[in-house]
């Protein structure tokens, strides 16, 4: 694997050191310093940032704005990109601008389905999905070509990631949809956050046995458990998300005043359980407005200080 | 064939408010098989107007009609002589009927009175699927023989999303079934499992609606 981008995450991957990325969400509105001051407690924890795309199908301000501001704080961005909401002409314009803009890393991804968010009546577009956006960008990116075949003027230089959920069905296939990824242009990829931590082991074992970490570098996704109603919410509501009784009734155990720490506990337990996995190249912190908690974690699961590359 | 539903009778009533005299016209097509728009359904709807309107002291006169199918120019003709006398027409053929009836008669006012839904089919007694969007390019068959693009909520054509859990969407509160699972077990049953690794590149959707309105012709038909 030659470098491709150049990204420090990339650099940081490419180095054999696990890597670690956090996830910022910008707000639902212009409030720039509520986005600035979130990003504020990942600039020295994380090797890159992620920037989602209206998220949850739910408006926000948009995920390359939110990047360019990550870059004027010294902060490398990863930007989220979903297929949902344009065509591909939209999406190669702003595959081009990301890169005009400095942008180095791209999450490429179908995104969640727009009735699930705050505008349910939207039309939604799906004209590509996430695998057809990875063949895209890599296709600018190597190729100098658009879909249409057009030459591209200035090629992107992107370091191409995407999600992979080890948790929903058909089990046996996901690892298979991996390699889809992975052959469409993936580099990297984040997974959707895990709690069942025996599943996402086989499917590691999978991957490992398909050879698909030599091909790209998988980073397991950690989500922390802020109280008892988010990890029964996670459990119920958010399709194809497995939360073992394990963790509620840890969390349940504890007085009130303790269940934010009991959950650091435990992502702090699945970060260092994932990175001892076999194949497990970083982790990915979507500490979700919990923004200012994600320092502690990381320093209490040893990943602290970041390496200079 | 062609899904339709009624819609409200409040609806219908709110469109034909001013209207004195109003003929009510349904198809013996697809809408009478889906139960929507037969002369079963005429009549129905046709006494649901007549009554609501007494009701309210503001009566009116129905009339009723059931073309053979409301889709051909032929089959609107015997409405000739049933418009002359009517305000208005309410039709409860699929949304292609009152725009043949539009077309015939420029100057008489026409309301849908069903919602158009999908191409699709019934599953049991009263319930019915979309299984087809009209793309334009049938691809089913690289799909173990079953529609991503009408039947995955997110028009995937490299499934199934993270969002497909216990064989169903996560769209629909678990009520519709993940195509892509069936896809998988389909192409599981014929031993093609290997057509799932493949990469599914773009769909030209210019054959679709995309393309703008479209037209089939067949030169050898025409006269
Ligand atoms: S591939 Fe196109 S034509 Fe075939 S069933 Fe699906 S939408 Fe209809
Ligand atoms: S769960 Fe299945 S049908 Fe629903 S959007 Fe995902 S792949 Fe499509």
């Amino acid at each position: 694997m030659t470098m491709t981008a150049g990204s420090n995450l990339e650099k940081v991957l490419r180095s054999g050191q696990k890597a670690v990325t956090c996830e910022c969400g910008p707000p639902r509105g212009a409030d720039v310093e509520h986005f600035r001051h979130k990003a504020t407690f990942l600039k020295e924890c994380a090797d890159a940032v992620n920037v989602t795309d209206n998220q949850t199908a739910v408006v926000r301000f948009c995920s390359m704005a939110a990047c360019r501001i990550l870059l004027d704080m010294g902060i490398e961005p990863v930007m989220q990109m979903v297929t949902r909401d344009m065509n591909r002409i939209a999406l190669q314009s702003n595959v081009l601008g990301a890169a005009v803009l400095g942008i180095k890393n791209l999450l490429c991804l179908t995104g969640d389905h727009s009735s699930f968010g705050d505008h349910p009546q939207s039309k939604n577009v799906h004209d590509l999905d996430s695998i057809q956006l990875l063949n895209t960008v890599r296709m600018m990116r190597d190729e100098g070509k658009m879909i249409s075949g057009t030459e591209v003027q200035g090629r992107p230089a992107m370091f191409i990631g995407a999600a992979a959920n080890p948790f929903a069905d058909p089990f046996e296939f996901r690892v298979v949809r991996l390699a889809k990824k992975i052959k469409a242009g993936a580099q990297f990829i984040q997974t959707q956050c895990i709690y069942d931590m025996e599943r996402f082991q086989k499917f590691m074992e999978m991957a490992n046995d398909m050879g698909l970490t030599e091909k790209c570098y998988i980073m397991a996704g950690i989500t922390p458990l802020k109280s008892v109603g988010m990890a029964n919410y996670m459990k119920k509501f958010v399709p194809g998300l497995l939360v073992p009784d394990e963790y509620i009734t840890r969390l349940k155990g504890v007085p009130k005043d303790k269940v934010a720490a009991e959950g650091m506990k435990i992502a702090v337990e699945q970060i260092q359980q994932c990175l001892e996995m076999k194949g497990v190249a970083g982790i990915h912190l979507m500490a979700i407005e919990w923004e200012d908690h994600a320092p502690e974690i990381l320093k209490s699961a040893g990943v602290l200080p970041r390496p200079k590359v | 064939m062609v899904i339709a539903e009624s819609k409200p009778v409040s609806e219908i009533l709110e469109m034909i408010k001013g209207y004195k005299k109003v003929l009510v016209v349904g198809c013996k097509g697809c809408v009478t098989v889906c139960n929507a728009g037969g002369q079963k359904e005429v009549e129905i709807l046709s006494s649901e107007l007549r009554i609501a309107r007494q009701v309210s002291g503001n009566e009116v006169e129905i009339k009723e009609y059931t073309c053979e199918r409301q889709c051909d120019p032929e089959y609107i003709e015997p409405l000739d002589e049933l418009v002359k006398d009517v305000d208005a027409v309410v039709s409860i053929a699929c949304s292609v009927g009152p725009q043949y009836i539009v077309a015939r008669y420029p100057y008489l006012p026409v309301y849908p009175g069903l919602n158009t839904v999908s191409i699709g089919g019934a599953l049991e007694h009263g319930v019915w699927r979309e299984f087809c969007q009209a793309c334009g390019n049938c691809a089913i068959h690289l799909f173990g023989g079953l529609c991503p693009i009408a039947r995955c909520a997110k028009q995937l054509l490299n499934g199934p999303c993270g969002g497909s859990s216990g064989g169903k969407c996560e769209v629909g509160k678990g009520q519709i079934d993940c195509v892509w699972h069936l896809i998988y077990e389909r192409l599981k049953n014929l031993n093609q499992l290997h057509i799932m690794e493949e990469l599914r590149l773009y769909k030209d959707w210019s054959t679709s609606r995309d393309g703008g309105p479209r037209t089939t012709i067949r030169e050898e038909l025409r006269k």
